[in-house]
């Protein structure tokens, strides 16, 4: 758990970064521990039949391993107020095989007033941003 | 051009508030594993109550379990028209007021915030009010905002 002072950011500063590795096993315990039982994200028969090239994962699953760069970086759950993404590109999830995602966590804006750090995330898979606005708001 | 055959009538329609959902200590360790989590506060009482936490504490799109749970009344009404084979994710956002702690009892109320129709595409967002049963009332933990992109027939 770190020990981060407001007054130590600066804006476009790396605050963290992680790799996600996604395989068909994460898929399905995201799959179980979510709720979301959508076959897209575990059958490959069915995510062809609505015209996807095979199962991709779950963007939740993406938006949440993203921001688990930021609550491990803040240590403090409290502080994480606001956190929103739009989904950009699909990650494939081959069979076998991993897909890795490098996250990226940048101070994007810092409001001394609120003392709130925008903390934005850039998800790479092969090379192409997966979320797009990807930002969590941390108050200090 | 084609339609979405997306019912229009939904828009600003509220549901009824859920019947409580049970924050468990192993529910939040099993999605924190899912998500490749080390937050040592979503695991360990101990850790939790050293950062002043009654409990261990969620992830932050922990409320996703709850949130997706409760637009399904939405989303599986017949009437709705919600073709869920022609959806895709489009954005989601969590606004919250605290945490999620392990024992709380959350309750939350549906919103049909928005349908836009736009070349055959519905995008149609959805709002979950997300709050805390406490001494007989309520308090507000998390706003959950979802907005699904609907395929048109033909598209």
């Amino acid at each position: 758990m770190s020990d981060v002072s407001f007054e130590s950011l600066e804006v476009g500063q790396v605050v963290a970064t992680k790799t996600l590795s996604f395989d068909r096993s994460t898929l399905v315990r995201y799959a179980g521990a979510s709720g979301d039982f959508n076959p897209i994200h575990w059958n490959d028969t069915f995510a062809q039949s609505v015209g996807l090239d095979g199962v991709i994962a779950h963007g939740m699953l993406t938006m949440g391993s993203a921001v688990t760069v930021v609550e491990e970086w803040i240590g403090d759950q409290a502080r994480i107020r606001d956190y929103q993404t739009r989904f950009s590109r699909p990650i494939a999830v081959p069979n076998p095989g991993v897909s890795e995602v490098e996250v990226t966590a940048t101070v994007g804006a810092l409001d001394a007033e609120a003392r709130t750090a925008r903390i934005d995330l850039n998800a790479l898979f092969e090379g192409t941003r997966v979320l797009a606005k990807a930002q969590a708001v941390v108050s200090f | 051009m084609t339609q979405s055959s997306v019912n229009l009538d939904f828009i600003g329609r509220e549901y009824p508030q859920t019947s409580p959902y049970q924050v468990g200590r192993e529910k939040i360790a099993e999605f924190a594993r899912a998500l490749g989590s080390s937050n040592p506060a979503n695991f360990s009482t101990e850790v939790a109550r050293g950062l002043g936490y009654p409990d261990v504490v969620a992830p932050t799109t922990f409320a996703v379990i709850i949130a997706q749970a409760a637009e399904a009344q939405y989303i599986e009404d017949p009437e709705a028209r919600v073709d869920f084979s022609r959806v895709v994710h489009a954005d989601e956002r969590f606004t919250y007021t605290r945490p999620i702690f392990a024992g709380d009892e959350l309750v939350t109320t549906v919103h049909v915030d928005k349908i836009i129709e736009r070349a055959g595409l519905a995008m149609v967002t959805t709002r979950c009010e997300i709050e805390a049963l406490r001494d007989g009332a309520t308090e507000h933990v998390v706003t959950v905002t979802s907005t699904l992109a609907i395929r048109g027939e033909g598209n």
